[in-house]
């Protein structure tokens, strides 16, 4: 065992920032992982890379990652991506965020580029609740889940994330844990080499602030939950792929191609400086 | 991806035998426990020492066991544990039927 050697990731990490400050046992940092280890396998220039992210624990991952980055306002982190993807359509843009952040305040930013199929990539890292403020009930909290603002258990019915990202009109949906690793990492390469809208859900522990309200005080325990519950099924019927405790169904849900919003605006444009429309 | 497993090593007439070195960044290491626990070959094991982070980062037990699958490197979320191949001189004939 020598420890003097540096990771073979830390080229792709602010060496000032890291260690990051997520929770022993948090899945933020295995998405991070997750995600450098698609950049580093297709070899993407972290030039031509923008990450941006909204307001949560996995808001930070802007800031973690050493490529230009946007730590955004609350909900809006994909209304500010769609602005640097149609500035400059060269540029690959990932928005990795949180469920409160993407389906809560930001709900309707997400449908709406989804519908627009403005190809910017989304990865969510859902983990059940508001993590940052406190663990209150979001909009993914499963049913008769335990948070702090339900302490009698959740009567409210949760978003299906990969349901309402397919409806909406997603190229490229799927969903996996943190424990499915390999897949989930394969997952993102296959979304950076997709031209228009894509969402990956990641289904992610969070031990400290909704695990132990629901009995499951560690990451480890919460991995277990996932390794007991989920079971992989590609290109099943989204609308069946709700989230229980007793059931969390992974997998790729749709791959299709559609052509992009930033695609049809250039070649519009060009067509109007050309003068090929008059009116 | 380690090297090793993507390509498939059945056509191949040597085979080389799996000589990892694993790495652990110590004072990194929060002290999750994913590494521990979802090791395949039970490589790693939780050490008694306790890091600049106040927790118990894992320690090897025994690194002839290890298959090089990365998945330590892949679930850990504090970028703590890596694993590396060393170069191996002599490789293991083997016959094909």
């Amino acid at each position: 065992m020598v420890q003097e050697v540096s990771h073979p990731f830390s080229s792709y990490l602010r060496s000032a920032m890291i260690p990051h400050i997520w929770c022993s046992g948090c899945g933020n940092g295995i998405v991070l992982n997750c995600f450098i280890h698609a950049l580093e396998e297709l070899q993407r220039d972290l030039d031509k890379l923008v990450v941006v992210s909204g307001i949560g624990c996995i808001g930070r991952t802007a800031g973690y990652a050493n490529a230009d980055s946007f730590h955004t306002t609350h909900g809006r982190a994909i209304a500010f991506a769609t602005g640097v993807k149609l500035a400059n359509p060269e540029l690959e843009v990932v928005v990795i965020s949180g469920d409160g952040d993407l389906f809560a305040i930001g709900g309707n930013h997400f449908i709406h580029a989804a519908r627009r199929n403005i190809g910017v990539k989304v990865i969510c890292a859902n983990n059940f609740n508001y993590g940052m403020t406190g663990g209150q009930q979001g909009p993914t909290t499963p049913l008769e889940a335990s948070t702090t603002t339900t302490p009698y258990g959740n009567i409210e019915h949760p978003f299906n994330l990969v349901h309402l990202a397919a409806a909406a009109g997603a190229t490229y949906v799927a969903r996996w844990t943190t424990l499915h690793v390999r897949r989930l990492t394969q997952s993102i390469k296959r979304m950076l080499q997709k031209e228009g809208f894509c969402f990956v859900e990641v289904i992610s522990p969070c031990p400290e602030i909704f695990g132990r309200r629901n009995k499951m005080r560690t990451g480890l325990e919460m991995m277990e939950w996932f390794r007991r519950a989920s079971s992989v099924e590609n290109f099943s019927d989204p609308s069946k792929a709700e989230i229980t405790s007793k059931r969390i169904l992974v997998g790729e849900f749709v791959n299709v191609e559609k052509v992009s919003y930033e695609r049809l605006l250039h070649e519009k444009i060009g067509q109007i400086n050309e003068k090929k429309i008059v009116w | 991806m380690p090297e090793r497993i993507r390509h498939a090593p059945l056509g191949n007439k040597k085979v080389k035998q799996p000589n990892a070195e694993v790495h652990i960044i110590t004072d990194q290491c929060k002290g999750c426990g994913f590494c521990i626990k979802f090791c395949p070959k039970k490589v790693l094991e939780e050490s008694q020492e306790i890091n600049a982070r106040g927790v118990h980062p894992p320690k090897i037990l025994d690194e002839s066991k290890c298959i090089i699958c990365s998945f330590c490197t892949a679930v850990c979320p504090d970028f703590a544990i890596f694993v590396v191949e060393k170069p191996c001189k002599e490789e293991r004939h083997i016959k094909h039927d």
